[in-house]
């Protein structure tokens, strides 16, 4: 038996004690394969894993596994999401197992915005199980080496189990104990929502580690950088369970024309380095949204290269 | 609609609307004869399918002349009331009717001039709409 | 109850369009207690339909009846001695009705005049709001009396996902997370540990998952 869950890239840095660094890339609304070749080649090298979107904000992109096998091709380790939303439990069985048998070794569980957000409003959703009982799913699978009915599998698929967890979502008290349930499902790693109010996240962190959550399970703090005011003020208003103060939109706004971005990027690593430093944090995940190119950058600055090799 | 004489069917709340026509008809001023009375103890009790009757036995625009909102007799009569008319309008959208066929009034019982003058102004309204049967 | 909302006029008026004689069904269960299918309302959409036909310069013959229940066939059987009278249905009750009717008079066309929207309860007069998925095995005790079925959109048995908001719904700021209740209320109940068990997977067979529901009680049955 190897010591390992999965022997994924990213559980291998984790497990060796390393800070580790993840990255986002979200597939094209198309077949452009050489778009999201190009894209994630920015990643290349900078980063232990790739979360490839499924379907994010409920919009039909290339669906998640395809892009994860795109990315395997090119050498990058892809972290596959997938949501609830769009898969019974029979499709998200099967699918567990196709993307192992291709190489991936990674699997992000989610809930799945509501369709209503997204390009085809009038769909149906699914919703079978919850990202809950997903993580459990990848974790009976993996571990017990059955299907939901008990019946065996021949030859498990040995996933390294991700959940996310968003700290600012109401109600505030009620999510580290959220948090803890999921770990005790099964997750591995944690991936957080966009981190903006340190405050209420080094709160949030100190009553993980009161609980011990950190010690069985590696939590990765959620980071994306402000591109401008507008995209400040967007996720402060229209994105749900996201918390910007509004002290970091005058911050940006008083750096001045031409150089928000670059107080974006700055502010980003300033928290990559608290992270860093900050008890229970095991790495970071940057979600440079349609920004992957700025990220060897953003990581030069932030002192996390080079990436280890393990 | 004879000889360009609009029917119009009114709704008339007995506490104010008809303390007014007393005091119009104490004034001298005469209702036109095309509006027909209709007193009611409270406009509230007026149901949709009251509004409606009128325009399927051949009226041409209905209206209830009620309390004023703040002052009703039975306090939310006039209220209740206004939400149907509004129903009825949307009702009379969807059959292709002009909803401006179907008003509410508010009233005070010594208003004996702004009485008459919501007959008038209806008839003159519901004129210009010409009749609901082509 | 049952909650169900008026068909528009003009989908209606286009599904009877060349018809002259016209039954209008109401239903004296549901329908009647949230305003839609009662005789009230069979009488409203009568003298509607007799103002559209005038307009338009048309004959219309409308019949009204409102039955005790268009979901018992004994009831359904109270217009057999009209029904050939007419040339259509419509009924005002929830889906049942019309399928009642078509099964019982096959002969008949039969026109929905309503759209029956969810099981819930009138939260005030004129407000309705949805409480039960009918998914056949109820389990609002583990939730705090609240079903996170019917009343979480994306009906989670371990929430609340991360888009819950100021008590709201990441769908809108009109529908309330029902997740945001039943954990505020389990804190407050200091059953905050029940909520921390984990859910298994739900079993959909006894929902419309499983396929149409047909229930029997022997001890009912002649």
């Amino acid at each position: 038996m190897s010591e390992y869950k999965s022997g994924s890239n990213l559980e291998k840095v984790l497990k060796a004690g390393h800070f580790a660094f993840t990255g986002e890339c979200g597939p094209p609304q198309g077949a452009n394969v050489e778009h999201l070749v190009e894209k994630a080649g920015h990643l290349k090298g900078y980063v232990d894993a790739v979360n490839v979107t499924d379907n994010q904000t409920a919009v039909v992109r290339m669906s998640s596994w395809a892009a994860s096998l795109i990315l395997l091709e090119q050498g990058l380790e892809p972290n596959f999401q997938m949501v609830c939303r769009d898969r019974n439990r029979l499709a998200i069985q099967s699918d567990i197992l196709g993307v192992y048998s291709h190489g991936i070794r990674n699997m992000l569980c989610l809930s799945g915005d509501h369709q209503k957000f997204g390009n085809h409003p009038d769909a149906k959703n699914v919703f079978d199980i919850d990202s809950m009982q997903l993580i459990h799913t990848v974790k009976t699978m993996r571990d017990e080496g059955t299907f939901l009915n008990g019946q065996k599998i021949d030859v498990p698929p040995k996933l390294f189990i991700g959940a996310a967890s968003n700290p600012f979502a109401e109600p505030f008290d009620f999510r580290v104990y959220r948090l803890a349930k999921k770990i005790a499902a099964g997750a591995d790693f944690i991936q957080t929502q966009c981190i903006y109010n340190m405050d209420r996240f080094r709160e949030f962190m100190k009553r993980a580690v009161d609980m011990g959550l950190h010690e069985k399970c590696y939590i990765l703090a959620g980071v994306t950088p402000m591109k401008s005011v507008g995209m400040a003020r967007y996720m402060a208003k229209q994105v749900p369970g996201m918390d910007v103060p509004d002290t970091l939109i005058k911050r940006l706004r008083s750096a001045g024309k031409g150089k928000i971005a670059a107080e974006g990027i700055q502010f980003a690593v300033e928290q990559i380095e608290e992270f860093k430093e900050m008890e229970g944090i095991a790495g970071v995940h940057l979600m440079a949204i349609e920004w992957e190119h700025r990220v060897p950058e953003i990581a030069e600055m932030a002192g996390v290269l080079p990436r280890p090799k393990v | 609609m004879t000889d360009n004489t609009p029917q119009i069917v009114a709704f008339c709340c007995s506490n104010c609307a008809s303390a007014a026509a007393n005091v119009a008809e104490g004034m001298k001023m005469t209702m036109p004869g095309n509006v027909k009375i209709i007193q009611v103890p409270c406009t509230g009790r007026i149901e949709v399918l009251h509004l409606l009757k009128p325009f399927e036995e051949g009226a041409d625009g209905v209206y209830v002349a009620g309390c004023q909102e703040d002052s009703c007799q039975y306090v939310t009569g006039i209220t209740k009331a206004a939400k149907r008319v509004a129903h009825v309008k949307k009702i009379l959208e969807e059959l292709e009717i002009e909803p401006d066929r179907i008003e509410v009034f508010n009233l005070s019982a010594g208003k004996g001039q702004e009485f008459v003058e919501m007959a008038h102004e209806m008839t003159g309204k519901i004129k210009g709409l010409g009749p609901v049967l082509p | 109850m049952i909650v169900a909302e008026p068909k528009p006029i003009k989908e209606i008026l286009e599904m009877v369009r060349d018809l002259k004689k016209i039954l209008i069904v109401g239903c004296k269960g549901c329908v009647t207690v949230c305003n839609v299918g009662g005789s009230k309302e069979v009488a409203i959409l009568a003298s509607t339909l007799r103002i559209a036909a005038k307009k338009n310069g048309k004959e219309i013959e409308i019949g009204e009846e409102t039955l005790e229940r268009q979901c018992d066939p004994e009831y359904i059987e109270e217009i057999k001695d009209i029904i050939n009278d007419y040339d259509a249905v419509i009924s005002i009750a929830c889906g049942v009705g019309p399928q009642f009717l078509s099964e019982r008079y096959p002969a008949t066309r039969v026109f929905p005049g309503v759209n029956t929207r969810f099981m819930g309860g009138a939260i005030e007069h004129g407000i309705w709001s949805e409480r039960c998925a009918g998914c056949g095995t109820c389990v609002v005790h583990y939730f705090g009396g609240l079903c996170p079925i019917a009343r979480c959109s994306k009906s989670l048995l371990n929430g609340p996902c991360g888009g819950s908001n100021n008590g709201k719904c990441e769908i809108s700021g009109d529908v309330d997370c029902i997740w945001d209740i039943i954990v505020r209320k389990m804190m407050e109940q200091g059953r905050l540990d029940e909520l921390l068990e984990f859910k298994p997977p739900k079993s959909w067979m006894t929902a419309r998952d499983g396929g149409p529901r047909t229930m029997t009680r022997e001890e009912l049955v002649k």
